[in-house]
């Protein structure tokens, strides 16, 4: 391992040490030789692209498929830091659920003057159309890909919340399955928590929120923007998962306010709509006309409570970066408890003091879009020129309003596998929460993202960055370390 | 089943049965030329492969001459032809991607693999040599068996598996007539007699093309003759290729899902009047009206047919 690394590695921890969840992981690697790594990257690799695991790329003409890159060594969290991790999770979910259906009802965090009304008003994911309205349970989120990074063993901290369509479990679920072929022998050494019952708990909770009149024998489809869509293998995969119709805008219409889907049969009724198509394409009559996605129609059956949207529309109003801020107050405000997950510093640039430090600091500094997203419209200051910085100082300047700015985290690494051995690359964590009328729960596990490139803190698949599998085991060797100390 | 998923499913099982078509068609073809002219090795081969894969107006507007080079590669892996092997691999991986969730992972790997094939032969140069492209035909062959296999031996018998088998049959009848109007009518000179040597390799060739060579001889246990080669093409229940034998499967397919939606349609009934009119059929009446008028007729059936199931099923 690199020595010079100054960031905290998973598996050597800080001091070089190998940490107790990666003790058999490290043994293991030290035993194998360096072809059979070889050979079983290669091996995944040919998986992927036979099972056809890729995404689209917008706008690159040749390439419009693209396999994203997949280490093959597992990132592992014992079951004592995932327990940790997954009461905030759940805490954090059920709070940005409370806040949406506040900020869509009473508005009492703005009249306590908590979170600034504006910021939730002009806030261009804050639909209107919703307000004053009641969606089942009062769910909005349903499906929750939080993103979280660590910078020590000391916890973890929520880089940021996505509430609208967040993707990438089907990654996980893969991930898991080509990992289970490639090396039966690493299973057989842990205990991995199985995650492979997510599209089990998915139904449960979209079926939880169907309305009243499908006498809970709901018909559920989940609902892609086609094949050309970035995430539409995953679209396919959990649909076939689920077992429901996969559906496009033109497969549905809507008549008397109720939804139906066109089949062989004949038209047949849909309940529940697990959409993975933004609010803007939703329904060309409501907004934006010009968008083919979508059915006609749809946002009346939906405020006629005939069918329910998962997520429901608007819920993006609390995944903007804005809003992130102020989580750990609506974590307290509505739940009356401190967060378990902290947030990362973030300074408002909205604020003249925070905006101020900003402009001094642009080359220590992250400065995000609050509307940005994949890593789009940002600024790594410490990896950005000269030139690149100044450009962003005047955008700044113009529009404070519209841009947050982080510390760069020392990210954690976890080593990966690569064609000239084995090294660390920074990594985050993507769990996925879901939130139904019966509870809220996590798979144990997620989606772990790495950056392929060394010290790249970029670990988003459109700019390249890779996956990995996430195992959550047993706290076994602490049982096997008190016994060897008796 | 949403209509759409029915709509892809069924052009997936024809774009495939259609790709395979096409590379056998090319093979026989390959066989023939290669013959003496004296037995009937002539350039119009290509002529009468276009022809059969309803490629020659679109060739002929490409402004290139007709020879085993460029009909080659117009058939293979022309861009610009919509009815190449390469196209039709295109559209039939766009349609299994559209509907995978219908499919089983036997048939998407065998449709992906081949596309990737194909990707693969691409890039790596202009224009593939014959070994390659030998070889290349060889994979689409070996990947609509193996497509057909899993869809037979992996997909639940529902509408999924119903709409495919139609489609593949309805592709793979309209296939089989297209092969005879053009041997029958274009290949043979004027001055050549029924039943020489010309006429023996050539209806040699068709059965190869469609490997029923072997079947033939087993069927009439008699040398090739015209009648009969026409005879097995079409009204043998036994040979898989037979109009009689695709309608047949038709018929059967349509009533499956006739059965699974609760009734009968406009396709059931329409298959049923072909299917009826094949059975009380003879050579003898074919051979009076005009083989190459009962093909023609067939085909437009054959059509009508494919409107009539868009119609009742598809929207």
């Amino acid at each position: 391992m690199d020595s010079r690394i100054t960031q905290f590695d998973e598996l050597a921890g800080a001091d070089g040490r190998t940490r107790a969840p990666y003790r058999k992981l490290s043994q293991w690697l030290a035993e194998t030789p360096p072809e059979l790594l070889a050979s079983r990257r290669e091996q995944a690799e040919l998986l992927f692209r036979r099972i056809g695991i890729t995404f689209a790329v917008y706008g690159a003409q040749e390439a419009t498929e693209r396999l994203i890159p997949f280490d093959i060594l597992p990132r592992i969290l014992s079951r004592s830091e995932w327990t940790t991790l997954e009461k905030g999770l759940i805490q954090r979910v059920t709070a940005l659920n409370a806040f949406l259906a506040d900020i869509y009802g009473a508005g009492e965090i703005l009249r306590a003057g908590i979170v600034p009304a504006d910021i939730v008003y002009r806030n261009p994911a804050y639909c209107p159309e919703m307000a004053g309205r009641r969606v089942p349970f009062d769910i909005y989120v349903h499906i929750a890909g939080v993103d979280i990074v660590r910078t020590d063993d000391q916890g973890f901290f929520v880089l940021e919340d996505n509430a609208r369509t967040p993707s990438g479990v089907s990654y996980m679920l893969e991930n898991r399955e080509v990992m289970m072929r490639l090396f039966p022998e690493l299973f057989a050494l842990h205990r991995v928590a199985p995650i492979e019952n997510y599209p089990d708990e998915l139904l449960a909770t979209l079926r939880s929120v169907a309305p009243q009149r499908a006498n809970g024998d709901p018909t559920i489809v989940l609902m892609t923007p086609g094949q050309y869509n970035s995430a539409f293998y995953e679209h396919s995969f959990l649909a076939d998962k689920l077992g429901v119709e996969l559906v496009e805008g033109r497969d549905l219409f809507v008549r008397d306010d109720v939804v139906y889907m066109r089949t062989t049969e004949g038209p047949r009724r849909v309940d529940v709509i697990y959409r993975r198509i933004d609010d803007d394409f939703l329904d060309p009559l409501c907004f934006r006309p010009d968008s083919a996605l979508g059915v006609a129609g749809l946002m009346g059956a939906y405020q006629s409570g005939n069918v329910t949207l998962a997520n429901a529309v608007g819920a993006g109003a609390a995944d903007d970066k804005a809003m992130y801020t102020y989580m750990p107050d609506i974590i307290q405000f509505y739940l009356g408890e401190a967060p378990l997950l902290q947030n990362v510093q973030t300074f408002r640039c909205r604020e003249t003091e925070a905006l101020t430090y900003v402009l001094d600091h642009l080359d220590e500094l992250v400065v995000k879009e609050v509307n940005g997203s994949g890593g789009y419209g940002m600024l790594v200051g410490p990896h950005a020129t000269r030139a690149q910085i100044e450009e962003f100082r005047a955008k700044l300047k113009a529009h404070p309003e519209i841009f947050i700015a982080q510390p760069t985290l020392a990210l954690s690494t976890c080593p990966i596998a690569m064609a000239s051995g084995v090294a660390p690359r920074h990594v985050d964590l993507r769990p996925f929460v879901l939130q139904g009328a019966n509870g809220a729960r996590v798979v144990p596990g997620g989606l772990t993202r790495v950056a392929m490139t060394e010290k790249s803190l970029v670990v988003n698949s459109s700019q390249g960055g890779g996956t990995k599998d996430t195992w959550v085991i047993d706290d076994a060797w602490s049982a096997e370390e008190a016994m060897g100390q008796a | 089943m949403l209509s759409r998923t029915a709509d892809n499913l069924y052009w997936l099982a024809r774009y495939m049965e259609r790709a395979d078509f096409l590379a056998r068609a090319i093979q026989a073809s390959r066989r023939l030329a290669a013959l003496p002219k004296a037995y009937g090795g002539d350039e119009t081969e290509w002529e009468s492969v276009l022809l059969s894969s309803g490629a020659s107006l679109s060739f002929d507007a490409s402004g290139r001459p007709v020879d085993e080079a460029n009909v080659i590669e117009f058939l293979t892996f022309a861009p610009e032809n919509p009815g190449s092997i390469r196209n039709c691999l295109e559209q039939a991986r766009a349609n299994a991607r559209a509907v995978r969730t219908a499919l089983t992972i036997e048939m998407w790997e065998s449709i992906n693999d081949a596309y990737l094939e194909m990707r693969a032969l691409e890039s790596r140069g202009v224009v593939p040599c014959a070994e390659e492209l030998a070889r290349f035909l060889e994979v689409i062959k070996q990947t609509s068996l193996t497509y057909d296999g899993g869809a037979y031996r992996t997909m639940l018998r529902n509408d999924a598996y119903w709409f495919s088998r139609v489609g593949l049959f309805i592709e793979r009848a309209d296939n089989t007539a297209r092969l005879l109007d053009v041997k029958y009518h274009v290949l043979l000179p004027e001055k050549e007699i029924v039943g020489g040597s010309l006429d023996y390799f050539q209806w040699s060739a068709i059965l190869r093309a469609v490997s029923a060579h072997t079947a033939y001889h087993w069927v009439y246990r008699t040398s090739m003759k015209p009648w009969l080669v026409a005879d097995l093409l079409i009204l043998r229940p036994e040979m898989p290729r037979s109009l009689i034998s695709c309608y047949e499967s038709i018929v059967r397919n349509l009533d499956n899902l006739a059965r699974a939606h609760g009734r009968q349609g406009v396709s059931q009934r329409h298959a049923r009047g072909v299917y009826g009119k094949l059975e009380k059929l003879n050579m003898e009446s074919v051979f009076q009206g005009g083989l190459h008028e009962f093909v023609q007729s067939f085909i437009s059936e054959n059509n009508r047919l494919a409107a009539l199931i868009s119609e009742q099923y598809l929207f």
